[in-house]
């Protein structure tokens, strides 16, 4: 019951914070036209930028408008390439591919990991079959080689019931699907096709919450927001103890394979005054702090921000990953190593 | 005096020719506005007709018809790709089977109902009920579907999932339900007074007139009702998206999710697909078939409309 009061008083908050930011910004566009700052991508990273720009307007007072958009990592990335975005939310860090379109429009951009995220596998509350799952299961449940073949609970662990699978998961366009295709079968983007994948975390959080057959897997934030109607499943990695994802264990460590930086993405493309200021204060430790755990994710370590607000000011841009993501790696080492553009 | 009342009435009776002229060229540049008011319509279906089939032409360029029409999966965005329409169309046909399987009845009930049996005062009260079950946004349905009947039906139904295709064809059978009941009605209305009559002549009740003469008589506007209920069925978007799932299964099996063709094209336009990709074009194919048989029920029905009209 308690869950359930604080998710809805953290709901009241953000509406009465969105009516606070709708009037301040009333009362200032006659005055004179807001500077707009667009962001666009991940789901999972959504929260925490939504929530920044959320504070970030109400101490702007309407100065700068901030609007977030949701269309997955990939999608994210698309846009921002094109030069429609000035920031990307990314659950997974920019690919090849993606890095070429940018240096083909000439992009330059500077990538900020903003929060560790331990990406979550839930089950509905009712099933009582499972307490928690190897990755070799979990690889089981959604190899592409399972596509119309593993549709029974039992064909994972004989001891679990006769019972169908109902399987759900983030949507192929989004990083929270690569990186766990990339943690779990082992090839970033390969998986079976023959399940509910959405775009829409909310929608995951309904089918799983309506369905005792259900699993699926998504960004803690909306595990967080919905703990009375999901339950989330330990993971067994190599052998060691079971696991429960939670913001510990994410920072600890122990959460192993699927706890993961998330980032932004922001474009050195004639940036404005306003875009500094909103990345000044997004990496603000204490503003990350704050926000970063309200909606559920691990701040990082005070030290991590500020290197990374310092590489944005020096403008050290490109990627650190040269290869897709990386299973377990650290933050820091993250921050100082070599970026290609 | 008179001479000037003279040439006033003439300027009154008969208009100067510069006065005659202007008022046929306003005429007809309103009857052009008209007509090109009336055309948009007829242009603007044109216009989807043509972006439908040119981008589906990318498509069936790259997999071939025989291909989309027998591949039982439909996996467009995986790694492993498949272009079979089949899972969708399985789940758009569940949906519309249970749909129709309440509005059916339902509605001929309620149309007998209102047409032989309601008084004036009822009628008159009903029918705005019903017309203000056709004012409700989809979306509301969807959720209503999802939130409301779902729970309620896994109460009698454990076993059924919680994205399903019954809920959401129940739903849509609700929201079919005011335009298949007044278009049967109106039918039965239109069958004449002389038919009832020489049923009672022949001893028949009410009921018997109702089941064994008027509704036989407006067979014909009755089946066009249904068959344009189901073309509104098939096509409806937001409710199957909202509460059928999004996952692609050939089944037949209302208790099971499965992602319907407009459920399908809401999920994809979600993420952002580049322009000329695959997953891009498919939902044009899938727009298309969608189109193809919402049309071909379209054209039934409205051939079904006119026959009962040429009867009398």
């Amino acid at each position: 019951m308690k869950t359930a009061n604080t998710s809805f008083e953290c709901l009241l908050r953000r509406t009465l914070k969105r009516m606070a930011i709708l009037s301040v910004s009333a009362l200032t566009l006659s005055a004179s036209a807001a500077e707009l700052i667009k962001i666009d991508g991940s789901s999972t990273v959504y929260p925490i930028t939504e929530a920044m720009a959320e504070e970030f307007q109400i101490a702007e007072k309407g100065k700068t408008r901030v609007t977030v958009g949701v269309s997955g990592t990939g999608g994210g990335f698309k846009k921002f390439c094109r030069g429609e975005t000035q920031i990307a939310n990314a659950s997974r860090p920019i690919k090849e591919k993606e890095r070429a379109k940018c240096r083909e429009k000439g992009i330059r951009f500077v990538e900020i990991p903003v929060a560790i995220d331990a990406l979550a596998v839930l089950i509905n509350p009712k099933n009582t079959w499972v307490d928690h799952l190897t990755i070799d299961e979990l690889k089981t449940l959604y190899a592409p080689e399972s596509q119309g073949k593993v549709m029974n609970w039992n064909q994972v662990r004989s001891s679990f019931p006769d019972r169908p699978l109902k399987l759900f998961g983030a949507g192929v366009d989004s990083g929270t699907y690569d990186y766990f295709t990339k943690a779990v079968v082992g090839k970033e983007h390969s998986s079976r096709g023959d399940f509910t994948a959405s775009e829409d975390d909310n929608l995951l959080v309904q089918g799983i919450a309506k369905d005792e057959n259900a699993i699926g897997f998504f960004g803690y934030a909306y595990y967080h927001e919905n703990k009375d109607k999901l339950k989330a499943v330990s993971i067994v990695y190599q052998g060691n103890k079971a696991v429960a994802p939670s913001p510990e264990t994410a920072k600890s460590g122990q959460y192993q394979p699927l706890s993961r930086p998330i980032f932004i993405y922001v474009s050195l493309n004639k940036p404005t005054d306003a875009l500094k200021r909103f990345v000044q204060f997004y990496l603000d430790p204490k503003h990350a702090k704050d926000y970063v755990s309200e909606v559920g994710y691990v701040p990082l370590p005070k030290v991590a921000y500020e290197k990374a607000l310092n590489n944005f000011e020096n403008e050290k841009t490109g990627s650190a990953f040269a290869g897709g993501s990386k299973i377990g790696i650290s933050i820091e080492e993250l921050l100082i190593a070599k970026t290609i553009d | 005096m008179s001479d000037l009342i003279k040439k006033v009435d003439q300027a009154w009776l008969q208009p100067s020719e510069r006065f005659i002229k202007r008022r046929a060229m306003r005429a007809a540049f309103m009857k052009a506005i008209l007509f090109g008011c009336a055309s948009l319509s007829v242009l603007v279906t044109l216009g989807i007709l043509y972006v439908l089939l040119s981008e589906s032409w990318a498509f069936f360029r790259e997999i071939s018809i025989l291909e989309f029409l027998t591949d039982t999966q439909w996996t467009p965005l995986f790694e492993d790709a498949h272009f079979g329409i089949l899972p969708l169309l399985s789940a758009t046909l569940t949906v519309t089977g249970v749909a129709l399987s309440f509005a059916l009845p339902a509605g001929l009930i309620l149309a007998i109902y209102l047409s032989e049996f309601a008084s004036n005062s009822i009628r008159e009260t009903v029918k705005p009920f019903l017309e203000l079950l056709e004012g409700v946004p989809t979306v509301v349905y969807g959720y209503f579907a999802l939130l409301f009947v779902t729970p309620l039906l896994q109460q009698l139904m454990p076993n059924l999932a919680g994205f399903n295709l019954l809920a959401p064809g129940l739903v849509i059978g609700i929201m079919i339900l005011p335009y298949t009941t007044s278009v049967s009605e109106d039918a039965m209305r239109a069958v004449p007074n002389q038919l009832r009559e020489g049923a009672y002549a022949l001893g028949f009740n009410r009921m018997q007139t109702a089941v064994r003469v008027v509704v036989p008589a407006a067979l014909s506007g009755i089946t066009a009702a249904f068959v344009l209920g189901m073309s509104r069925a098939i096509g409806e978007t937001m409710v199957v998206a909202i509460a059928g799932g999004q996952n692609p299964n050939l089944t037949f099996n209302p208790t099971e999710g499965a992602a319907a063709i407009p459920a399908y094209i809401v999920q994809v336009s979600m993420g952002d697909l580049p322009h000329d990709s695959m997953g891009y074009k498919t939902i044009f194919a899938a727009g298309l078939t969608l189109f193809l048989i919402t049309l071909a029920f379209n054209i039934i029905g409205q051939l079904l409309k006119r026959r009962f009209r040429e009867v009398y």
